[in-house]
């Protein structure tokens, strides 16, 4: 039976079997994430030669590798002989990938060096035929992205006008450079795209989030009271989004004459023991990360302090990945802020996360009632922060990509 | 390390019996959720940890999913118990042992205990099993005990995890 995509999402709304019908998760996996460029690392995630990370694109476990000339390579984690994986660290540092098995052994690049036994196969075996299978790789900003698909547009292309937003969410580095600092992960009960659109979604913030609001000191909650900053939504191409919740925190590179804000105020004293007054107010400007979340089409955020990336697993159950930032060979107090910080809000057992992860379960939930029923999109004043649009981008996407 | 020596009392002002009655009436506090009274155990200056990094030794220095000073503590009992929290109200019941004792280092008024913690939740259709190694940091106050530093290293604390609406 094939499936008829084209009438599952209109302009205001997309159908409940989005996020149930298990033929549609089938379908995405081939038809997006097969497709087209699915984020897998940060360049800092694999900092030097031989360092490598495990990964997935879309279903399929891949691992990051920095080859030794400083390249980097996307290889499915799967032996070439009889399937085994070849990787079950979640990173580190080799010159090799074994698989345990019958002992096949692959180079960073992906090329087959040894076979064991090698005499019991034919004279025409050639090791050359059997490489770990390679995706094409390219990078911006140090985000790396991989995809199955030879002949798609570049990554630069695909990005587009997501690109210098990109660039000033990179400002958070406050001249050091961005560098990965730990990463939370957890999994919800539902689909990947109920995430997908709460990246874009002011809407729920002071709703869901009151408990989080509520520990904050007053200056900081008025900051997030994102409804009332003059923010707004703005379709980015491709299915990427912007949403700008804080309008004075879009260049963390203006305004650094602005008053210190009051719970920063004790790191900006201690910085200002070893760092000069114009590099204190630069990191202080920045260590709270900026005022938008990106959303880019399928699977990563640039979401205001941190990256967030999700793995879709079943069409009911998703991977969430919170990947913490922190200034590279920045100030030590500064770094450890920007920690506190990010545990404040994020992960398992922050104070806005499980919150999102059961508001989440309980769209899966209720999307079991009412087959016939459509998911709503139709909330959208322009340069309104709660406005639909990113969603709605994203799902023009969806149906580009689904039924092209 | 003296607890090893089998049979032989370690030369502390804090007996791991004592300890372990203070750890259990711990947990119970927790399960039945009487967390005011939880954060009178702790000490001014005691952290609350749980790492992500398994042999992390510097939480400070790492992402944890939790690294709670006493200001943090507070704040989050009182977002557990806000009414605010749709992951809290209702949170998922629990049931939690705690065994496997083993008193690694005593003396000056403080004791390091080791032990294993089994908790069970529930929630709606699901139950679940979060199984760690709690290291706690024990000092003498008063006539009783406080607690200056619990960090739990869940088995899983690097994999994937899900929203947890109570207290470890």
């Amino acid at each position: 039976m094939t499936v008829d995509y084209e009438h599952l999402v209109r302009d205001d709304r997309v159908h409940t079997s989005l996020y149930v019908d298990p033929a549609i998760f089938d379908a995405e996996m081939t038809k997006i994430f097969a497709n087209t460029w699915v984020w897998v690392a940060h360049a800092s995630e694999i900092p030097g030669p031989g360092s490598f990370k495990m990964s997935h694109v879309g279903l399929q476990p891949v691992i990051v590798t920095r080859g030794n000339d400083g390249q980097v390579h996307v290889l499915l984690n799967r032996c070439r002989h009889r399937a085994g994986s070849v990787c079950e660290e979640r990173r580190g540092k080799t010159s090799v990938f074994v698989c345990r098995y019958h002992g096949w052994s692959y180079d960073l690049t992906g090329k087959l060096r040894g076979v064991p036994h090698s005499s019991g196969y034919d004279a025409d075996f050639d090791k050359s035929d059997y490489p770990l299978v390679a995706l094409r790789v390219e990078q911006y900003a140090g985000l790396i992205f991989a995809t199955f698909r030879d002949d798609i547009q570049p990554l630069d292309e695909y990005l587009g006008r997501a690109k210098p937003w990109i660039d000033l969410f990179m400002k958070q580095g406050a001249g050091f450079g961005v560098k990965v600092a730990g990463t939370q992960r957890f999994r919800f009960r539902g689909n990947w795209k109920i995430q997908l659109e709460n990246t874009t979604d002011a809407y729920h913030f002071p709703i869901v989030h009151r408990s989080f609001l509520t520990s904050l000191d007053d200056e900081t909650e008025d900051q997030f009271d994102i409804l009332k900053q003059g923010g707004w939504v703005e379709e980015l191409g491709n299915g990427h989004s912007v949403m700008v919740m804080m309008p004075n925190l879009v260049d963390l590179e203006a305004n650094l004459d602005a008053p210190i804000p009051e719970r920063f105020a004790a790191l900006a004293e201690e910085l200002a023991k070893e760092h000069p007054p114009d590099t204190v107010r630069r990191i202080v400007r920045a260590v709270g990360g900026t005022g938008f979340n990106i959303n880019l089409f399928p699977n990563v955020a640039c979401s205001m302090a941190f990256f967030r990336v999700l793995r879709p697993v079943a069409v009911d159950e998703t991977e969430i990945s919170h990947i913490a930032i922190a200034m590279d060979r920045g100030p030590e107090a500064a770094n450890r802020a920007r920690l506190r910080l990010h545990e404040h809000f994020q992960g398992p057992m922050g104070f806005g996360t499980p919150d999102d992860a059961e508001g989440w379960e309980r769209v899966q939930r209720g999307a079991a009632a009412g087959s016939d029923l459509w998911i709503m999109l139709n909330r959208g004043k322009p340069r309104d922060v709660s406005a639909e649009t990113g969603m709605r981008a994203a799902y023009q996407m969806w149906k580009r990509m689904m039924a092209p | 390390m003296n607890a090893l020596v089998t049979g032989v009392a370690p030369q502390s002002d804090i007996a791991l019996q004592a300890a372990i009655e203070f750890i259990w009436t711990e947990a119970d506090l927790l399960d039945s959720q009487d967390y005011t009274a939880w954060l009178s155990l702790w000490t001014e200056r005691g952290h609350y940890v749980i790492p992500i990094e398994h042999d992390a030794v510097d939480h400070a220095a790492h992402l944890n999913i939790v690294y709670d000073d006493r200001a943090m503590r507070a704040a989050r009992v009182t977002r557990l118990k806000s009414g605010l929290s749709m992951s809290a109200s209702p949170s998922a019941r629990t049931v939690r042992t705690v065994s496997r004792f083993r008193l690694m280092k005593s003396g000056d008024g403080a004791a390091t205990i080791r032990c294993a913690q089994h908790l069970v939740e529930y929630k709606y259709d699901r139950t679940r099993t979060l199984a760690a190694d709690v290291t706690y940091r024990l000092v003498r106050a008063g006539d009783g005990l406080a607690l200056d530093e619990k960090v739990v290293r869940l088995v899983n604390s690097d994999e994937a995890l899900f929203g947890i609406g109570y207290l470890l």
